[in-house]
């Protein structure tokens, strides 16, 4: 820094003594003079220091008064945030489906343990699930706080109450309890060990689960989703099947009365389920669903104008399309007309139908019927559709079977609900009320005429053709059969099957669809060695169909009820009678 | 004090005679309620960190009579000692200080300190009480035939100084630093139009904190959002108003064991809870005391390098406590500074020794110049 620049911060140093002449400012005189503006400026500090030093006091003053004035803080240990209760979740009836226990949760203090080797013998002896050396290393440990078992009962808190051990205490907390145990764990899912939801709908509405507030009612039906259950577990038993998915959904609106997924598990253990339990196969997993699929290729050929009832198709030889051969289940070797190619599942007939209706419109429809995206129900776990990037006209002829595109069951339910209720698609929910997705405002998709068509396609089908065995007295029912070769590392596998049956019940004014769901069923005697969908799954949807009907007080349909007398017409109407086979 | 003679010239004797008593007696004063409130405040501190309870006790016992005597020690120096010790000292802090920045452990997010000998130390501490000394005798006039760019070289150390301090990142050591230059700056005579200026640049420092430390961000929004106070204020308040005018009793604070930094930068807190407005206040007036005692000697000091570095030595305690109080008591942002001979905390508590130590011997009544 030069002198002027020096003197310019300093104004009372460096003095300039003389016009034109700079002597050097004597040290005397310049201390002098420095001295008198710093005592003044001391001042300053000074007064500013005690203003500080005042507001401090002031302060601590304020705070003291009102402090006296009543306003200490008393309860200072009851401000910890109060573990709330988890709301409850129930069906559509109000039956509690999850709620929330207060149960105590055993730590200890290790520091303030007297004998650890006493403590833990007591504990081994009140909750013998512990061991003993592992219980034993918590407690010697140099922590003030480890857990040793979260949510006691009653009696183990009592017992471990009763022998006084100091340095032992118990957390309040609270617990999820499903009391129905196994019957829906997939649709409620789970929470974990601090009560926050990380499956299923405890996951999706965890914000208003972990509020407490009103309990989430669900669209689900217990007894109907109990009976389903037992149904397809019988099955599954019955034919030593891998797995099953079984669904009921309301025809009118899309709500989902039963949701089950084989095998499953208890969601109060779900530590104990493994990967095949926790799978849920009704939303998360997608499969090729084979000639349940013929619902759709028929309705699109249909509403198209693609084809009329009255339609022919070249079923004489098993069709080669490229390298792949398509060939059929049922062979008739012969034509057949549009219904018989629904009624006898014929493959080479729905291949030359979606031929007809073309890849552009096909993709359409599929993906107006939401096919082709993730499904848009209330689980965080739905699973994407698999269908083909570039739709060749040999995906549009195996598509038309069922074949090249994958989608889970709850897909293939809402899709033909579609098809049957006259037309319109309701986004497929299992919440009631407001906490449900969308608007629900349907969207059509078929013409009313369509779905009239389908329904009697689907009657005749149970009448007549492979749906035989879901035909439950009484309640008319309607529906499609689907027996799936399950694709293998190379083709498709003969052995390995996915059989379904999903029909809609009362067929002349659908209220219910029903769908079963058997991954690689093996079949006995009963079905003569058949695993189909027809032997396997159609039974399963006629005891539930009988089961549920009476249950939800459905009259039995007369055989005059309006629109029952129009199909008869129409199988007489083909002038000749349907081989029965 | 008829052990020893006024004639007594041995260097008891003299210091004796001569030393500030006043202050003095206020400063043991400080380190026995300080001893107290670390009884108080910290078994709880250490048993939540997993430590004996009367470990922080302990440490503060023994470190406690080092401080004090390495005070009394400092303070029998001469001025040519005083100044070639915090020359000393600032040279070495200074060094540790590049080491932190470049090889310190980080701890909470910033690498403040350096491990000597198996003791953690924070450099900057030590580096405040020298640095002021140092900037004294730099800005203190001299013979002309003596000038030095005394005020240039000063600006350089300064900036070199709060460079590392921004990069370990120490904001608000780095703002006590600049406060306490400024102030010596202010004292030396600098003009009004300089001193406007860099109360500007201060706010404006400030602000660009605010945007380039996210710490300080939070920490000012917190202070800003009277909803979003952090749980140790909140604790702190509690703590005043449970107190009250006479407090709960030694030993009887509940509050004081939710307080997470109750033995270092909340200490007043727990004062407040246990001994309340009384203590509270004593306490206030005994960092008062000293301060506007210090600068009443100050006034009628004839020697403008003792003044300059005095005045600073005083600012910074003074300022350290009030930054302290204020923010415990929710008045400032809070920020992390210890309460001057009564926190918890080895680094702050032996370098406010010395620089006490260092204000007793500048103050001691001299006989002639001594230089």
């Amino acid at each position: 820094m030069n002198g002027r620049a020096y003197r310019d911060l300093f104004p009372g140093r460096g003095l300039r003594r003389g016009r034109g002449t700079y002597m050097p400012p004597r040290m005397d005189d310049d201390m002098r003079r420095f001295m008198e503006m710093g005592r003044a400026r001391i001042l300053v500090a000074g007064i500013f220091m005690a203003l500080i030093f005042t507001v401090v006091g002031g302060r601590l003053t304020q705070l003291a008064v009102r402090g006296e004035s009543g306003d200490r803080p008393i309860a200072i240990a009851a401000e910890r945030d109060e573990p709330r209760p988890r709301a409850n979740i129930v069906d559509r009836n109000g039956e509690i489906l999850a709620t929330d226990l207060e149960t105590a949760s055993l730590y200890a203090n290790p520091r303030r343990l007297l004998d650890a080797e006493k403590a833990a013998r007591a504990l081994v002896e009140v909750l013998p699930d512990l061991e003993y050396k592992a219980t034993l290393k918590k407690l010697k440990s140099d922590r003030g706080f480890v857990w040793l078992r979260r949510h006691l009962t009653p009696r183990q808190q009592w017992a471990l109450l009763e022998r006084g051990i100091p340095g032992l205490d118990f957390i309040d907390e609270y617990t999820r309890v499903y009391p129905q145990g196994p019957l829906m764990p997939h649709l409620l899912g789970y929470v974990d060990s601090d009560n926050r939801g990380i499956a299923g709908l405890e996951k999706r509405f965890e914000a208003h689960l972990a509020k407490g507030d009103g309990p989430l009612r669900l669209t689900i039906d217990m007894r109907v989703q109990h009976l389903m259950r037992e149904e397809l577990g019988a099955a599954m038993r019955e034919f030593r099947a891998k797995a099953a998915a079984g669904i009921v959904m309301d025809a009118r609106n899309g709500e989902i009365l039963a949701l089950v997924s084989l095998p499953d598990f208890d969601p109060n253990h779900p530590g104990k389920a493994g990967d095949g339990e926790r799978f849920n196969r009704a939303t998360l997993g997608v499969y090729e669903l084979g000639s349940t699929f013929k619902v759709f290729t028929a309705a699109i050929a249909l509403d198209t104008g693609a084809a009329g009832m009255k339609k022919r198709y070249d079923a004489t030889k098993p069709l080669q399309v490229s390298r792949f051969m398509i060939r059929d289940y049922h062979a008739k070797k012969r034509w057949l007309t549009l219904p018989e190619v629904f009624v006898y599942s014929s493959n080479i007939g729905a291949a030359l139908m979606a031929q007809d209706i073309g890849a552009k419109r096909q993709r359409d429809y599929l993906d107006k019927l939401g096919m082709l995206d993730p499904l848009g129900v209330e689980l965080p776990e739905t699973g994407k559709p698999i269908s083909p990037s570039t739709w060749r006209p040999v995906n549009t002829m195996t598509i038309g079977f069922g074949h090249g595109i994958a989608v889970s069951p709850l897909h293939l339910v809402s899709g033909v609900t579609a098809a049957v209720n006259g037309g319109v698609l309701h986004r497929p929910t299992i919440v009631a009320g407001e906490h449900r997705d969308g608007d629900g405002t349907p969207r059509r998709v078929f013409k009313e005429r369509t779905s009239k068509e389908i329904r009697k396609l689907m009657r005749l089908t149970v009448e007549n053709g492979t749906g035989r065995n879901a035909d439950a007295a009484g309640y008319a029912v309607g529906g499609k059969t689907g027996t799936a070769e399950k694709p293998a590392a190379k083709g498709y596998e003969g052995k390995r099957l996915l059989s379904s049956f999903i029909g809609a019940f009362p067929i002349n004014e659908p209220r219910y669809v029903v769908l079963a769901l058997l991954d690689e069923p093996k079949g006995n005697k009963k079905t003569l060695g058949y695993a189909t969908g027809g032997w396997v799954a159609a039974p399963v949807v006629r005891r539930v169909v009988e089961r549920m009907g009476p249950m939800l007080g459905m009259p039995p349909v007369e055989e005059d009820a309006p629109g029952m007398r129009e199909l008869e017409l129409y199988v007489a109407a083909e002038g000749r009678k349907l081989a029965s086979y | 004090m008829p052990a020893l003679s006024r004639t007594d010239n041995s260097i008891v004797g003299r210091w004796w005679w001569t030393v500030d008593k006043w202050t003095l007696l206020a400063l043991f004063l400080l380190a026995v309620t300080g001893m107290m409130m670390t009884m108080a405040a910290s078994p709880p501190v250490a048993y939540r960190l997993g430590l004996d309870p009367q470990h922080f006790v302990v440490r503060h016992a023994m470190l406690l009579p080092f401080a004090l005597i390495a005070m009394i020690a400092i303070s029998t120096m001469s001025l040519k000692a005083v100044r070639r010790l915090a020359l000393a000292i600032f040279v070495i802090s200074l060094g540790l200080m590049v080491l932190t920045v470049t090889t310190g452990e980080t701890v909470k997010g910033a690498s403040r300190w350096i491990y000597i000998f198996g003791f953690s130390i924070q450099p900057s501490e030590f580096l405040k009480p020298a640095f002021a000394v140092v900037t004294a005798w730099l800005l203190a006039p001299r013979p002309a035939n003596q000038e030095i760019p005394g005020a240039a070289i000063c600006t350089l150390i300064f900036t070199l100084i709060v460079g590392l301090l921004l990069a370990q990142p120490d904001v608000g050591q780095a703002g006590v630093v600049t406060a306490v230059w400024l102030s010596q700056w202010f004292l030396a005579g600098l003009s009004i139009a300089w001193i406007g200026g860099s109360a500007v640049m201060g706010g404006l420092s400030l602000m660009a904190a605010y945007f380039v430390f996210p710490h300080v961000a939070l920490r000012i929004d917190r202070f800003m959002d009277p909803n979003a106070n952090s749980y140790q204020i909140e604790r702190a308040m509690q703590a005043f108003l449970a107190g009250g005018y006479t407090g709960e009793g030694p030993g009887e604070g509940i509050i004081k064991a939710s307080i997470p930094d109750a033995h270092s930068d909340f200490i007043l807190a727990v004062a407040g809870e246990e001994y309340g407005l009384i203590m509270t206040l004593a306490i206030v007036a005994i960092f008062a005391f000293i301060v506007l005692r210090g600068f009443a000697r100050l006034f009628k000091e004839h020697n403008a390098f003792v003044t300059l570095a005095g005045f600073g030595l005083l600012v910074q305690f003074g300022l350290q406590a009030a930054i302290n109080m204020g923010s415990t008591l929710n008045l400032i942002p809070t920020k992390g500074m210890t309460l001057p001979f009564m926190s918890y905390g080895g680094s702050s508590l032996l370098a406010m020794s010395i620089g006490m130590g260092m204000l007793l011997a500048l103050t001691r009544r001299r006989v002639g110049e001594e230089e």
